[in-house]
């Protein structure tokens, strides 16, 4: 179609141009374009926080952002956040406590877990539950999500 | 578990998921990971209005809407899919319609698909889709329960006298002599508002036929693939053995996933009319309109007691809405049926009777979703027994305790005639009073009040329906399995392949199947190597549903790891000059009992059962593959229980409840892995305060949906919930050798009731308020205490 | 769902996005933080011809401080608030507003300007923006207008921004030593849209309210100012019958409409208990 751009965005640091058309989303951008379907869809309106990625080191709906604006930014998923190394202490938790069940969410879950442990070292389970406010997990409950961060940020502040 | 690194010792710890490392680095594979090659995508044009006859079709300007390749309406795709009857035909008579994957004149609640666009892209296919035009005549439409009963007025299916799609009576005891010599008489009405599933990842499904072989082959996002086979073969005109079901990863399930739905079936119809590879994912907005709900009940409850507080009788009428279809093919009679039988089942009640109905509307069909019938079950009794404790100023634990069973009453039969085996009531709520510390918590509750803070205790003690025999629902002809099964098969590397019927959608099947399999034989959990979800692999099997995972499929791996430890023992006592009697397994290696020798590693035996089989003596040839299937065929379900109390404080200004502390006590038998029976229980609460406190399907008179977004419906998230406390009695079940019952559904079978009961609880001070329409909303409350 | 086609474009000035205005007229939509705009695309509530993305414009994405006044420029995420100083210590108000807007993935996102063009009613920062008596600053290839916060909602999602206009900027007059701010809403969940809040600002001298704006949102079809309610407790020490007092005005003068999930009568009710909240946390 005439109105199709071409873009080229750094995705988990690596550069990918592509020719997109403005109404494909950020989500649908990365994962079908870009084969990187660790990050979910689950509902395409901003509620539910499975799509959640990283734009410019902060986390944003990949739902809610076109593709085409991050034409000359930068993203990182959760593919590319498993593999630099960066939450592997965070991801060994949630596997031991059994902090996902059917894992939809998990991504999501995981970056926002991870912003706010860039943010407040050590939040108390208000905080948690607070921040992860916008993620919908339907299998956990919760709980098993909330132990499992605040046990990554007890562990890292014992590592220091 | 202890240090010594040979141990394998699973069965009853809490063993992490192998499962999940792929999920928490991105690498899962759900149904819309996948792509084809040569893939179209579908989007349906689904009715706006709740009743409508469709006069004309024209698709012309779709079909020349860029990307299109086919736009199909219902009586062109019936040449390739046979509509259904749902019915079960061991209960009362059904007043069953005929139900096409998409109705050529008449549709009967909006959102069902009308016309199906195939396109290049999902994008491209909802362009079209927007170019379809319809006349419709609109019809009268039917949308609550109450029109749905009046004898006069609109129907949903015109060739029906009623909209009464079912209906049955249970009856014991003297119910009218109990009632005239009653000390005290207690009557609720209660109200269940529809809700629905919500699973996270919609549904979905690719479906790609193959011509050239006649091969259907489906990714599918369901909890049942050899259900599924069954009923798309039946309909697709498909022998099964050329339909292949491929379950991903399941993105949650909890009873959505097992249902015929129109747009699925037609993508799969479409693809072998096309015959190309298609993709149909639901979006949220669809979902809302079209995956099933749940719930919908209107319920009348009346109780005799005696003046110490003994039920001598209870009777309940119930009426389901069950929207415009009974869902195929299990029908949405269940829903009603388990309300009429569990309701009295946690006590011991001699006299009652239950009318229990199930009514057509135009809307989507309600259906088995967590819990099934049961949490309403629970809602009523439990809702009664704190009405009658106010009434006669009983303690709400004494009440109970007068009531229930004596824990060694067990095996009996219910008043309706179910068999509860293994019981452990007192004990439960013995324990459950001492974890929260009861008497402080009545304590705490009088020095709030004197505070102005309105502190409610919820309480209550149920029995969860687990792991059904066929008499459930293949007794009356459906083709739903209550059977599971597992395949062993010793690889050339000495590990273990494990292919079981048992599908994961999260709750953990794959570990408990791979801790059963490895604690059995003496192997790490690691050299067992699980396949699931794949008809054409994996023995056949009923998959996931009504708590039956562990106790049905878990007995079946547990039978094959019994057999194939035997299998394993005998070739190597061919291979080494000893009786398989003399040997064991231990963490792989076959052990002589008396000497503690190594005398071969599985590993060896692999490659020597595989390669170098001249090792064995001449005329032996190892068979080191084995199957066993299982079905509960005892009882018609095993009966778990549950008791579990909690507290909250109602903000009597604005309506809002806080929950505060909730624990749990749970008897779901032989416990395989505590971890996941906890997360189960947490997960089924955290569903079931949605219900209790959030999730309502809002219609107006006209049948439409208002609230069909996941901005508008509300769901639990982190903000609200609170921690849960929880502990185990456990009573193995003597049904099985595993001795495990189910433990899914009683989570969302306790909370609902122990939240109502919370809230009435905290505002007794207020005087006679009773609250029994869920979800208890900050306006009801409000209302009910006359603040609007 | 997916949207309809529409094409895009970055704008690379304000003058550019002018010479857009005029090259699209009402086919256009201004493209800022996106997290109400492509909602709606996403549900196909909404077709424009052309989105422009604003996100480039970085003169209009900063807060400054001058003497009497703090300027947030519509590109201002709602992180950003929340994490500024100057907000925290001279528009207190907002301070206490920001902590309820939605959810920390949105809050990165989703902009200052935006949530007051888009207007929901039941949206924190347009009340703040009317309880504040801030001023908007909006411009066009005119040149700039600055038009009072009281006087931009209209009617649902309709405000006085004209087609060729954009908000640049927001400026909100600073807190004196004696500025009082109170914000109550009540939302099912943590960061839902309120059913019913107020955001109060005035200026007390010892027991007395020199002057006060109250502003509730969630109840009608935009945030509504409650000015004679605030006339009848200016100048008077708040004592519980003038609090009384006040309840029943409020009754009188705002016309609340129901929604999807609460009642007119709920609205009201919760309103006036936000109004007795507040005022009893003055007493004190």
């Amino acid at each position: 179609m005439s109105n199709k751009t071409d873009i080229s965005v750094n995705v988990n640091g690596r550069e990918y141009t592509r020719h997109v058309s403005p109404r494909v989303s950020l989500a649908d951008f990365i994962r079908h374009d870009l084969g990187l379907t660790g990050t979910h869809v689950g509902c395409e309106h901003g509620v539910c926080g499975a799509c959640v990625v990283k734009l410019d080191g902060k986390i944003v709906r990949s739902c809610l952002t076109l593709a085409v604006q991050t034409d000359g930014h930068a993203i990182e998923t959760i593919e590319g956040l498993s593999e630099s190394g960066e939450i592997s202490d965070m991801q060994e938790i949630f596997h031991k406590r059994n902090a996902l069940q059917c894992g939809y969410c998990t991504p999501g879950i995981l970056l926002t877990a991870a912003e706010l442990l860039e943010k407040t070292a050590t939040p108390d389970r208000e905080e948690i539950r607070e921040f992860l406010s916008g993620n919908l997990c339907r299998c956990t409950g919760y709980e098993a999500i909330i132990d499992a961060v605040e046990e990554t940020a007890r562990e890292r502040q014992d590592g220091k | 578990m202890a240090n010594d690194t040979d141990l394998t010792d699973y069965i009853g710890h809490s063993v992490p998921r192998a499962n999940t490392l792929a999920l928490l680095n991105g690498r899962g594979q759900f149904v819309d990971d996948i792509s084809l090659p040569g893939m179209l995508h579908v989007c349906f044009v689904r009715s706006p209005y709740s009743h409508a006859r469709i006069l004309e079709i024209d698709k012309q300007d779709a079909l020349q809407s860029p990307g299109v390749v086919a736009v199909v309406t219902g009586k062109e795709l019936l040449a390739y899919c046979e509509p259904w009857r749902a019915e079960l035909t061991h209960l009362p008579p059904m007043q069953t319609a005929l139900q096409y994957a998409m109705p050529p004149e008449r549709v009967c609640y909006q959102g069902e698909p009308v016309v199906a666009v195939v396109a290049e892209s999902r994008a491209l296919a909802e362009d079209a889709a927007e170019l379809v035009e319809i006349d419709w005549e609109e019809l009268a439409n039917v949308a609550s329960i109450e029109e749905a009963m009046q004898s006069e007025g609109p129907r949903v299916h015109p060739e029906m006298d009623t909209n009464l799609a079912w209906s049955m009576e249970l009856e014991q005891g003297e119910l009218d002599k109990q009632f005239s010599a009653a000390d005290v008489i207690v009557e609720q009405e209660f109200y269940v508002d529809r809700q629905t599933g919500v699973t996270l990842e919609p549904r979905g499904i690719i479906a790609n036929y193959n011509s050239a072989d006649g091969q259907l082959l489906l990714h599918h996002s369901t909890q049942v693939p050899h259900i599924q086979r069954a009923v798309y073969s039946k309909q697709l005109g498909i022998k099964e053995s050329k339909l292949r079901i491929i379950c991903p990863d399941l993105g949650g399930g909890f009873g959505l996933k097992l249902h015929i739905y129109s747009d699925e079936i037609s993508t799969a119809a479409l693809s072998v009319m096309l015959n190309r590879p298609l993709k149909f994912i639901a979006d949220r907005l669809e979902s809302f309109l079209s995956d099933i709900h749940a719930r919908g009940h209107i319920v009348k409850a009346k109780m005799a007691l005696t003046e110490a507080g003994n039920i001598t009788a209870l009777q309940l009428e119930d009426v389901a809405g069950g929207g415009a279809y009974l869902i195929h093919p299990r029908t949405s009679t269940i829903e009603p049926l388990l309300v009429g039988v569990c309701t009295p089942l946690a006590y011991d009640i001699e006299h009652y009777k239950a009318n229990v109905s199930l009514v057509y509307q135009n809307k989507v069909p309600t259906a088995q979703y967590r819990g099934v019938g049961m949490p309403v079950a629970s809602l009523v009794m439990e809702g009664m027994m704190d009405a009658a404790a106010r009434k006669m100023q009983i303690d709400k634990a004494e009440i109970r305790k007068v009531n229930l069973r004596a824990d060694d009453a067990y095996p009996c039969k219910s008043v309706t005639g179910e068999t509860l085996e293994g019981l452990s009531q007192h004990e439960s709520l013995d324990r459950l009073l001492e974890m929260c510390a009861y008497p402080q918590l009545r304590e705490e509750q009088q020095k709030l009040r004197e505070q102005g803070i309105y502190r409610g205790i919820g309480l209550v003690t149920v029995v969860e329906g687990t792991s059904p025999s066929p008499a459930l629902y293949a007794a009356g002809g459906a083709p739903i399995s209550s059977r599971d099964a597992c395949t062993l098969r010793l690889e050339s590397d000495g590990s273990i392949a494990c292919i079981t019927s048992l599908t994961e959608q999260g709750q953990g099947a794959y570990a408990i199947i791979n801790q059963i399999v490895a604690d059995t034989i003496g192997v790490k959990m690691d050299e067992v190597d699980i396949l699931m979800g794949d008809t054409k692999a994996t023995p056949f099997g009923g998959g996931t549903w009504a708590s039956r995972g562990t106790s049905i499929a878990g007995e079946a791996a547990l039978l094959s790891a019994n057999a194939m430890k035997e299998k394993i023992l005998d070739a190597v006592s061919q291979l080494a000059d000893a009786p398989a009697e003399q040997l064991y397994i231990k963490n792989g290696k076959v052990i002589e009992i008396e000497t503690e020798k190594v005398v071969l590693t599985l590993e060896e035996l692999g490659r020597i059962t595989h390669y170098r089989t001249m090792e064995f003596p001449q005329g032996f040839d190892p068979e080191l593959v084995v199957t066993n299937h299982y079905s509960q065929r005892d009882h018609m379900m095993l009966y778990a229980n549950c008791a579990m109390c909690l507290t909250l404080d109602v903000d009597i200004n604005t309506g809002q409840v806080k929950l505060d502390q909730i624990w749990v006590v749970e008897d779901c038998g032989k416990v395989i892995n505590p971890m996941l029976v906890d997360e189960q229980i947490r997960g089924g609460v955290v569903q079931g305060i949605g219900s209790a406190l959030f999730e309502e399907c809002i219609y107006d008179e006209d049948a439409q949906l208002r609230n069909g977004t996941l901005a508008d419906y509300l769901v639990p998230m982190a903000g609200e919930m609170p921690d849960i406390k929880i502990a185990h009695v456990e009573t193995p079940t003597l049904v099985t050798e595993l001795g495990a019952k189910g433990c899914g559904e009683a989570g969302i079978i306790s909370i609902c009731a122990a939240i109502m009961n919370g809230i009435n609880d905290a505002l007794e001070p207020l005087g006679d308020v009773s609250l029994t329409s869920q979800p208890f909303t900050p306006e009801k409350i409000l209302k009910a205490i006359g603040k609007i | 769902m997916k949207p309809y086609d529409f094409s895009y474009t970055r704008a690379t000035s304000l003058s550019h996005l002018y010479d857009l205005f005029d090259e699209y007229g009402d086919g256009l939509k201004i493209l800022a933080g996106g997290q109400s705009l492509i909602t709606t695309l996403n549900m196909r509530l909404s077709s424009p011809e052309m989105l422009v993305d604003i996100n480039d414009l970085s003169e209009i994405s900063s807060i400054s401080l001058t003497d009497n006044i703090v300027s947030v420029g519509a590109l201002v995420r709602h992180a950003e608030i929340q994490e500024s100083n100057d907000i925290k210590q001279h528009v207190p108000l907002l301070k206490l507003a920001i902590e309820h807007v939605a959810h920390a993935a949105i809050r990165n996102r989703g902009t200052h300007g935006g949530s007051i063009a888009f207007a929901d009613p039941a949206a924190e920062i347009p009340a703040c923006v009317l309880a504040l008596n801030a001023t908007l600053v909006l411009a066009s290839r005119e040149g700039e207008r600055r038009i009072a916060g009281s006087d931009f909602f209209k009617d649902l999602y309709d405000t006085e921004l004209r087609e060729n206009e954009i908000i640049v900027a927001i400026e909100y007059p600073i807190a004196k030593k004696n500025t009082v701010s109170a914000f109550r809403e009540f939302t099912r969940r943590k960061g839902d849209f309120a059913t019913a809040g107020l955001a109060l600002n005035g200026e007390l001298d010892g027991k007395v309210l020199q002057s006060l704006s109250l502003v509730f949102f969630g109840v009608a079809n935009t945030p509504v100012l409650a000015r004679q309610v605030a006339d009848l407790i200016v100048g008077e020490p708040i004592t519980p019958s003038l609090i009384e007092k006040a309840q029943n005005e409020l009754a009188n003068e705002i016309e609340v409409i129901g929604d999807l999930y609460s009642s007119e009568e709920m609205k009201l009710h919760l309103s006036k208990h936000f109004l007795k909240q507040a005022l009893e946390e003055l007493q004190v």
